[in-house]
Order: structure tokens, then sequence, then C-alpha cells
């Protein structure tokens, strides 16, 4: 390691690596010097003045937050004449600052406010008349009140930097200066609210959560994003058990504080108001609410029928419920009614890649790989649009490390301007990759970051290309949405049980298979919208769904079961990396049930015994029989990430590569959920929908 | 847009003295150079040296709106700006600025009918050392006294 640098702060020696900033040391020695400007992983700036420290020999006193640590420093932080300057610094911030805060959106955790309390005068000898100008709104998610803003810098630097984005700048000079979005009065940007999530004061507000409540009356919840399937944590904030924000100022997860708008923003699908909240029959060709005991009595007497008649059965699963669903819809289906005809919407080839990484350890991605790998190479995938999680990792390893990215995509990406090699290739990736061959060879080691147009035969020969180039190669098979991983390691596919073991028996029908076959007595479909653009061959199917919505699918059904969402239960995800996170409930719709609890209620009717049908039993049955989940509960439990172990072993499977197809979301759609997130809808029609 | 092609060329030569990837740093002498010719910083020259240079709009805007000699409209044959920062207030700059607005009845960035004066009040402009400072077009005064901004603007035809 680098060499250690012995300094005196506050009288106490400290140690640090040569080359660290004073303010780290500082820290690092548990003595808080405030700041506002600086901000961890972000580029220096030195503008606000509030790290101003005594150093011996210094003519005045200096920002710590720009000075390296230096051998025998000695260092004051508290000293008269620091003191003196934080007060003064302070008053200097709060010289056109309204002094509002009771009404302001950010009271009670605005960084000004608390250095204001801890340091502050509590006196101004301004008697001016505060400058002041109007607040503006930018965008539906993005709101900018000047007068609050101190200049900071840090919303500039997090979307120029961080989200590479470049929407903000500061115009004018002096006390006029502000924050200016990137078309003259609105943004057109990504509309994360990285920028406001960031900013120290109530200068940026969310359109989605301002003056909806105070701070301090929300109830906080870690969970996993619904949305893709980069598996960001996101700490819901409820108020009167509704969901009023999202973000992860704790950063906790594997994302830190990243957050996408979706993440951010697009909890507002729990709430929207034609969430169903009673079961539906079909009665005389209608779908009308019933009560949850006759849907129930009516659904268990039809399973019953079909398969005490061994009728034919189709069962389709989802992509974004939790791991404990999708294991216990499999088995359900798999020994109740002796069926393989299970299946879920396919969005990337993750069987052939464990198949053809066999025998290999440590070959599969991290999403902290594509932050800390040491060269990266991007196939057939808008990270930026359709993973913006992992696109933030590699664009903070690019900026932190100058880590060489390699992108072959059919059309131009945001990973573009920074690649060391940017190459357009569709269907021929494969040509292109070997192109690139000689560079590739030349680095250290290498993550493949790869879409859904790597699959089958093509994928085996990219993973030989791999081998070939004599260094540490590791793998990320990119799915669409929060479980689509899940969904295929717990076994919803015709051929394979949970962790891809060959499934007894024959194997099933697939999904395309199911909805043309004409003699299917029953479907059951647990959230999936598979009639979205399809119809079912079968007219005699008695359909049933389990949805949060009236979809497509749900209005071919002769029953409907309310389902909880997401964030309104406990259990596991699996992301598009095989990392399992823990789902926290954080709300509640009334009258909808988990997908869980509705199986498990419908197991009790049938007289079956399914075990124990919670969530933590579940998870230690999938722990103990699923190959690769037996992961550390202590890390899942207290909200961290276990990756699965590769399954290390021959995956039996007969890959229909022409399944596996990504819906093409982009950075403002969630498949279905994109119809009832008013937010996405907002900005699709506002600034962010001319972005691509 | 189209430039002169005097200016072009010594656009052309300017771009020499940065390195590759580094013409950014072109962009505060291409502003005043463009600035002479055109009269102003336009919307639309920040749009095309912004392209010229591979950067955002908004980053143009952000170096025009932060120095006190650019100006995004066309001002008088003469541009008076008299510094009232920290320095030059110290040392009267605000009296000067004052007596500026009664002399030429103008105030903060009005220009006369006439279109020959027009006035700004401005941050720092780097003389401080000689403060009260004030600055004519390009021309810099130091150790401005109300008599001797008179006679300045007495001597401007
Ligand atoms: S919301 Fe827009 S302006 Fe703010 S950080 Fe995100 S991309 Fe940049
Ligand atoms: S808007 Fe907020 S983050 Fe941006 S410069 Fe102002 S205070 Fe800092
Ligand atoms: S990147 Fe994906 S997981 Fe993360 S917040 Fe956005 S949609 Fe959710
Ligand atoms: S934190 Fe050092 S100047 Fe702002
Ligand atoms: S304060 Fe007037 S020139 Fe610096």
């Amino acid at each position: 390691m680098s060499n250690l640098v012995k300094l005196t702060i506050n009288d106490t020696p400290v140690e640090a690596p040569a080359g660290s900033l004073l303010i780290d040391a500082a820290k690092t020695a548990g003595i808080e010097i405030p700041a506002f400007c600086y901000y961890e992983g972000m580029s220096l700036q030195a503008a606000c003045r509030m790290c101003l420290v005594e150093i011996e020999k210094a003519p005045k006193l200096m920002a710590a937050c720009v000075v390296p640590v230096a051998e025998g420093m000695v260092v004051r932080t508290e000293s008269e004449a620091v003191v003196k300057a934080r007060k003064t610094t302070l008053e200097f911030l709060l010289t056109n600052h309204p002094l509002d805060c009771p009404v302001c959106d950010k009271g009670g955790e605005c960084e000004l406010q608390d250095m204001v309390f801890k340091y502050g005068a509590g006196e101004s000898r301004f008697t001016e008349v505060k400058h002041h100008v109007p607040e503006k709104q930018w965008s539906p998610v993005v709101f900018y009140d000047g007068p609050r803003c101190i200049l900071c810098y840090r919303c500039v630097r997090v979307c120029n930097e961080g989200m590479g984005v470049g929407a903000l700048g500061v115009v004018n000079r002096g006390v006029v200066s502000e924050i200016a979005p990137s078309h003259g009065d609105h943004l057109e940007c990504d509309e994360c609210g990285s920028c406001i999530d960031i900013c120290p004061v109530g200068a940026l507000t969310s359109g989605a959560y301002r003056y909806k409540t105070r701070p301090w009356e929300m109830e906080h919840t870690g969970t996993i994003c619904t949305h893709c399937s980069d598996g960001c944590k996101t700490t819901l904030g409820t108020r009167n058990g509704e969901i009023v924000r999202g973000n992860n100022r704790d950063r906790s997860g594997v994302n830190g504080e990243f957050l996408c708008v979706k993440g951010r923003y697009a909890f507002d699908f729990n709430h929207h108001p034609e969430r169903l909240q009673a079961p539906l029959l079909r009665v005389d060709g209608k779908l009308e609410e019933v009560s949850w005991s006759r849907a129930l009595q009516v659904l268990v007497e039809k399973f019953k029928a079909v398969r005490d008649a061994k009728g034919n059965v189709g069962v389709i699963g989802s992509t974004r419920t939790s791991n404990e669903e999708a294991f216990l819809l499999q088995k359900f289906a798999r020994t109740v009614f002796g069926t393989n005809n299970i299946d879920h919407h396919r969005s990337g080839d993750v069987a052939t890649l464990l198949d053809a990484l066999s025998g290999k350890t440590g070959a599969l991605g991290t999403s902290a790989d594509c932050y800390t790998s040491k060269a990266v190479l991007i196939i057939g995938a808008d990270l930026s649009q359709q993973h913006p999680f992992l696109a933030n990792q590699i664009r903070a390893n690019v900026r932190h490390h100058k880590t060489p990215v390699y992108v072959v995509t059919p059309g131009a990406v945001r990973e573009d301007k920074t690649a060391k090699k940017a190459v357009r290739a569709g269907e021929d990736w494969l040509a292109a990759v070997e192109n690139l061959k000689g560079s590739l060879a030349g680095e250290k080691e290498l993550l493949v970051v790869f879409g859904d147009a790597v699959k089958g035969e093509g994928l085996r020969k990219l993973v030989a290309l791999g081998d070939s180039l004599g260094i540490p190669v590791k793998y990320i098979a990119l799915v669409d949405y929060a479980n689509s991983r899940g969904a295929m390691d717990m076994g919803l596919l015709p051929d394979l049980g949970p962790g891809y073991h060959a499934v007894e028996g024959k194997a099933g029908l697939t999904l395309p298979q199911m909805l043309a076959a004409t003699d299917l007595d029953l479907v059951w479909v647990v959230g999936a919208n598979p009639l979205k653009k399809a119809s079912l061959a079968s007219s005699k199917a008695f359909v049933v769904v389990q949805d949060l919505f009236r979809t497509e699918t749900a209005e071919r059904a002769d029953l409907v079961l309310p389902a909880a969402s997401a964030y309104e239960k406990n259990g596991t995800v699996t992301n598009t990396c095989g990392e399992v996170q823990r789902l926290k409930k954080a709300a509640d719709t009334v009258g909808a049930k988990t997908d869980l609890a509705i199986i498990g209620l419908i197991a009790r009717g049938l007289g079956v015994n399914l075990g124990k049908v919670d969530a933590d039993n579940v998870f230690a049955e999938i722990q103990k029989t699923v190959r690769g989940y037996n992961v550390p509960l202590p890390v899942i439990v207290t909200g961290g990430a276990a990756q699965t172990q590769p399954v290390n072993g021959r995956v039996p499977s007969n890959v229909l590569p022409d399944l596996i197809r990504s819906a093409g979301d982009t950075l403002f759609t969630t498949g279905t959920l994109t119809k009832y997130s008013k937010v996405l809808n907002e900005v699709m029609e506002g600034p962010g929908g001319l972005y691509r | 847009m189209t430039f002169s092609p005097q200016l072009e060329a010594r656009f052309a030569e300017l771009l020499t003295h940065y390195p590759e990837g580094r013409q950014r740093g072109a962009l505060i002498p291409m502003l005043m150079y463009a600035q002479d010719e055109i009269g102003a910083v336009t919307q639309e020259l920040m749009e095309e040296l912004a392209k010229r240079l591979g950067i955002t709009t908004l980053q143009v805007d952000e170096v025009t709106g932060y120095y006190s000699m650019l100006h995004k409209k066309p001002q008088g044959r003469y541009h008076l700006q008299v510094c009232t920062n920290v320095a030059c207030m110290l040392r009267g700059g605000a009296e000067l600025y004052d007596h500026a607005c009664k002399k030429l009845n103008l105030g903060h960035k009005q220009t006369a009918a006439d279109g020959k004066f027009s006035l700004e009040e401005v941050e720092c402009i780097g003389a401080c050392s000689w403060a009260p400072a004030i600055q004519v077009n390009y021309d810099f005064h130091h150790e401005v006294t109300t008599g001797k901004l008179d006679e300045i603007l007495e001597g401007l035809k």
C-alpha cells in the first residue's frame, strides 16, 4: 500500500496514506471537519470555505478538502480562528438565504440548518434586503429555488461526472449566480433526481415528494427496487401507509446512493387508483367483484377438478415476484398438478452461460465488479438506458480508475463517449468482438456485460473467446426485471427445475407453446401479462390471474386475484448479477394479498402440504435445495447482497434462443407497470421524452 | 453560423495553441474575438462555439455569464464597468459607481439612447491592488476618483 504520513490533528497523532486529503484523514481519526462542497467520489471544488482549518506555518486558514496530508503537519480544527471563520462563512451563506425553515421542504434534514445549529452565529450583521428570485420548475421532477442555493456545485458535479449527463451548470457571477438547466428554461435529462438528493439544502426539490410531509413524519423501509434487474436498494419513506419518497441516502445496498428515475420516483404505481382491491370473478361473461372467500372457494373447486381429472395445466410466472413465490409456484405446479408446463418471459441466456462456465470459479461478475474490474466489454446493451445502475458503476470505474471500456452495440450509446473503443455491430457482434481480441488480450482482466443478442451457440463462442484471452474473465448476462434472474434460478422453466436441474419426466410447454395450445383446461398466470400482445388459443381454459392491475391478461381471466406489489411483501429477489437481496414490506394495499399467501391459501384449500408458507421458511428451503443459493443468511438479513454460487455443473437445457428477448425498456419505461406510473408518463411527455 | 475569413483564420490559429483533446481551452479568446466582430455573445454564437469545441451550450453559457468582459447584448460604443467588490468598495468604488450613474444618467446594464455610453456595476476585475478600478472597453483605469472619472469620460469622443 501507499506510504503512511504522520501528522497531528488537534494534538492527536494521526496516520494517513500519502496523498489523502486532510478532511478524509481527520474523518478516519474521528475528527469531523464540516463541509458542504466536498463530496466523496466527486471532483474537488473548494467553493464553500466551510472546511477551513488552521495549519501551522501556513499564512492563512486552509481548505481541508483540497489540502493533501504532509509529514509533520500540525492541524487545528477547533481553534479560535477556525471557529470564527466558520461563523463568518455561515453568516455569508445566509446573506440572501431565506430564513423560513419551517416551510422549507428540506427543513429537518438540511445540512445548512444543521451546520448553523452546530457552528453558526446566532446573529447576522447584514441588514440589506435579501436578493430574491422566484422558484423555477425545470421538469416534472426537478424544481429549483435559487435563493436557497449555496452554490456548492454538488448537483452540477453529480450530473456531469456521476450521471454523465451534464444537464446542469452555474451561470452568472457573484450574488446573481445560480444553477441553470440544459435547455434554457427546462431540463432534458435522465430525470434521475440525483441532483435533488445530493443538494444539501432545499434549493432542489422533487415534484414527486415536495410539500407532502415533514421528513420526520415518515417511516423508512429499505427494500429492493422492483423495476430493472440491477437490484438497487431503495429506501421508501411512508406516511400513513402511503409511499411518498424513495432514496438511498444511507448508502446501504449494492448501489450506494445511486438510483435512477424508476427507483427514486416510480414507486407511484403502488398507489395508482386502478390497483385491484378485490377479487374479480367472471359472472355471465363479465368480471365482477367478489369476496376473497368466494374467490378461493371457486378457485379451489376448479383446481381440485382439474387435478383429479388430470387436466392440462399451464403456469406462467413472474419476473417481479419474489424468489419464494416463484419457488412455491413451480413446486405447486410440479407436485400438485404434476406438470412441467411452467415458464416466464425470458430475457437473458443465463442457462447457457452457467453451462458454458461449468467447472470455472469466479467467472460470474457482480455489480461491484463493474466498478472494480480493470477492463469492461459491453456487448449489445444500451446500459445507460436499460441498466442505469450498472452503467453508473462503469462510469465511476472510468472516472476513478481510468478503466478501458470497449463497446460493441448496434447504435450509439452514452458509454461511447468515454470508451477506449466503440464499435457498431448488431447480429454480427461476435465478429466485432473477435476484431477486438488483440486489445482485450492486453488487459489485465475483463468483465463482459452482455444483452439478449448474446445467447445459445453465440454465447458459448464468446466464453471460448474469453478463455483464449489468457486473462481472468467474468460475465454478466443482462436480464430485464427485478427478479427475472430469480425466476430462472427458481425453475420457472419447462425443462429446468430450481437450480437448473433437469426436470423429472418430460419437459413441459414453453410460454408461446402454452398460448398456442388448444387443449389447456387451466391457465394460471402469476404476476405476468403474456396476453398483452398475444391471445390464448385454448378457448375452454379457465384462466386465473394474480396481478396488481386489470391487465390485458386479466381481461381474459375467469378469476382475478388482487396481488400485493414487491413493496408490500417480504422475501428475496436476485439481480442480474445473481446477487440475492431482501425485500422488506413498506406499504399495504387493502384487499391485496401477496402471491405467496395466495398460493398458500390455495394449497390449504386443496389439503396439500407445501410446508410452512412464510417467506423465511420458503427461503430456508431454497437455501437447502436450490443449487447456488446456499448463501450466508446474515448478509441478507442485514440488508446486504450475497452472490449466488456458480451452479458449477452442466446445465441440461435445450435453450431455445428465439424465446430469449429483452422487452427493450428505456430509462422511462418498465413493462406493464409503465402505464401506472404517473411520474414516468409525465417525463415521457415532457422533456425526458425527447431523450431517446 | 459564418464568421469573417479573418476571424476564421484567427480561430484556426488559436486552436493550435492547445493540446489535442483540450481545445475547449480556446473558448474564452474565441468568445472575445467573436464578440468584437458580432457585437455581442448571442445564443447562436454560444451554440456554434459549443459545437466546434465539443462542449454543451450550457458550458459556454457558464463562461459567458462569469466574465464581465463578455456581453450577451450589444453595449454602447464606450462600455464603462465600475468595480464595487470588496477592495474597491473599501476605497470608494460604490461612490464612484453612483457618480457614474448620475453623470451618464444611466443605471446598471443600461445603454444611452445615442449608443455612446453604457454602464455596468461589476464584481472584481482583478485590479484590486489599484482599487478602485474601472474598465472602459478593454482599457483599465486605476485608483480612480470622481474627478479622474470625469476626465476620463470627457476624453472619450
Ligand atoms: S435529474 Fe437530470 S439534472 Fe438532475 S442529476 Fe439527474 S440527469 Fe442531472
Ligand atoms: S442547487 Fe443545491 S446542490 Fe446545487 S449548487 Fe445549489 S445548494 Fe448546491
Ligand atoms: S437502476 Fe434499475 S434497480 Fe436501480 S433504481 Fe433504476 S430501475 Fe431500479
Ligand atoms: S468543503 Fe472545502 S471548500 Fe467546501
Ligand atoms: S475588488 Fe475591484 S478590482 Fe478586485
